[in-house]
């Protein structure tokens, strides 16, 4: 165990030291990652522009959902993206036999191989945003609750890296999978707003096929004091039991792995 | 010039045994095309209680299907091709054949319209089951001029992802430029929020953006929100901005090319 954070260690000071390289790259992305976020708050101005609440959510409470996807985007394209891009590089190139004659589980190593630090202009402005919006409430979310939130944001971070590894499997069979990211992300991007705004079809999707709901919706009913100790648990459990799934696939998938140039 | 015509057939052919081929991906492609269907869920909802503007929640779903079918219909993705490519100097081989590379991306890129019209058919049944005809514009003017609304878009489309790739001659991070470019794309264009429903200001200013031209216009015309002597003014406008950013692309690209040094390749 000790080993292995010592590993991660490692891994994110290269990536910060290979980050710090580009400073230039690094003031661009953190400004546009800035105006991303602003810029996503357009459409949510227009909407509550016409109405005070949407599907049983106040402006300011659609502001912490925003804050959450905020925040999940970030981790998502600064610590799940980036290492699990090159995965598939790996694979392709059939370079991925360096990889795995390392003397450590494969999955990790794989997993932790690239960081992009300037990401963390993301996990601040979705900070911000559950600032200004609670500061709109004029209240602050006790502190069981905030727990609540961040034991979900837990949650929604191994669902979504669980995800990505089941796309990685999928890369041992097909190998090229660009597109699947894509997919991926677009899909994601409908989870800035609250998923009981969905109905039928797309809400069965964002609740079982696509955990969008556990991504976003639930941590900010937790921050809101809305969301109860039931649905906590069972969302502990669901992310659980995704992991495990994932990790069952990556084994069996790795086992399909056929060096692809020698 | 003769040449390039003779060429034509050829190019296309390719271009769609190529689309053929790779029918997966292009699905796969085609379907994070789904921004439309999300929007249209989220403005269903907010309709629930009430019409938005003068959109009702029929006006919401003829107005985001049409969308969803434009967009099937003009996508364009050269941007990445010609970024890629430009790095790894593979654009080398393209600069030896006796057509113009724009036009040969061009080919590629239209010579995927039959699986995009396919794809574009059942939206079409659905507006049709869910929404009914009476959504749609029943002036055959309007009808005549719409086929020329959307290869206007997907010039536009094309063209403007030309002129941003061409960047890549000289600065690497012309993805990053082009993500801005997308994001603008998104408000202005009506993709995300119909533009009817901005404060009057943003409504006006988004006219005067080439945005509007890609996807609003063609959509408008088609559900018939516009009149049409409106519709006139705005196809002479759409052409005029696809003179003008075809003429900045080529600009860009010829000299771009000076400074390609195919390295790598």
């Amino acid at each position: 165990m000790r080993r292995y954070l010592a590993l991660l260690f490692v891994q994110l000071r290269a990536s910060t030291a290979l980050a710090l390289q580009y400073r230039v790259e690094f003031l661009g992305e953190g400004l546009l990652a800035l105006f991303w976020t602003l810029w996503s708050l357009v459409p949510l101005l227009v909407v509550y522009g016409h109405r005070p609440a949407v599907a049983g959510w106040s402006f300011d409470e659609a502001l912490v959902v925003m804050g959450w996807f905020t925040l999940m985007k970030g981790i998502l394209e600064g610590a799940v993206n980036p290492s699990l891009t090159s995965v598939v590089e790996h694979i392709r190139k059939g370079t991925l036999d360096f990889v795995l004659l390392k003397p450590a589980d494969a999955q990790f190593l794989v997993s932790t191989a690239k960081f992009e630090p300037w990401r963390a202009v993301d996990l601040a402005a979705g900070l911000a945003l559950f600032g200004v919006a609670f500061h709109r409430m004029g209240r602050w979310p006790a502190l069981p609750d905030v727990v609540k939130g961040f034991v979900l944001l837990a949650c929604a971070a191994v669902a979504l890296y669980s995800i990505w590894i089941l796309v990685i499997a999928a890369a041992f069979y097909v190998v090229k999978v660009d597109n699947l990211s894509f997919l991926f992300s677009s899909i994601f991007d409908a989870a800035r707003w609250p998923s009981t705004v969905f109905r039928g079809a797309w809400r069965l999707i964002f609740t079982f096929v696509v955990p969008l709901a556990l991504m976003t919706t639930y941590p900010a009913l937790a921050l809101l004091g809305r969301l109860d100790l039931l649905t906590t648990a069972l969302s502990v459990l669901g992310a659980a039991l995704f992991a495990t799934f994932a990790r069952l696939v990556w084994l069996r998938s790795i086992g399909h792995y056929t060096s692809a140039s020698s | 010039m003769l040449r390039t015509l003779r060429a034509l057939p050829t190019l296309l052919g390719v271009g769609l045994s190529e689309a053929v081929a790779y029918r997966a991906e292009f699905l796969v492609w085609l379907l994070s095309t789904n921004m439309p269907l999300v929007m249209l869920a989220l403005w269903s909802a907010v309709a629930r209680g009430g019409p938005v503007g003068r959109f009702g929640q029929p006006d919401f779903a003829a107005y985001f299907l049409v969308a969803l079918v434009v967009r099937l219909l003009t996508g364009a993705w050269v941007i990445w091709e010609l970024t890629y490519e430009i790095r790894n100097g593979t654009l080398a081989f393209r600069l030896l054949r006796p057509v113009h590379p724009l036009l040969a991306y061009a080919c590629e890129n239209v010579a995927a319209m039959p699986l995009r019209l396919a794809l574009s058919l059942p939206v079409a049944l659905v507006f049709f089951l869910a929404v009914g005809h009476s959504h749609l514009t029943s002036d055959p003017l309007l009808w005549a001029i719409f086929p020329f609304a959307i290869v206007g878009a997907w010039l536009i489309t094309f063209l403007a992802m030309s002129l941003v790739g061409a960047l890549a001659f000289y600065v690497e991070s012309a993805g990053s430029i082009f993500e801005i470019w997308m994001g603008l794309f998104g408000v202005f264009s009506g993709y995300l929020v119909p533009l009817d429903l901005f404060p009057k200001p943003v409504t006006a200013l988004a006219r005067l953006l080439p945005f509007r031209y890609m996807l609003a216009f063609p959509v408008e015309t088609a559900i018939g929100l516009l009149g049409r002597g409106r519709v006139l003014a705005e196809l002479g406008l759409q052409w005029l901005f696809v003179g003008v950013i075809g003429a900045l692309a080529l600009f860009a690209w010829r000299l771009g090319l000076r400074r390609f040094a195919a390295y790598g390749g």
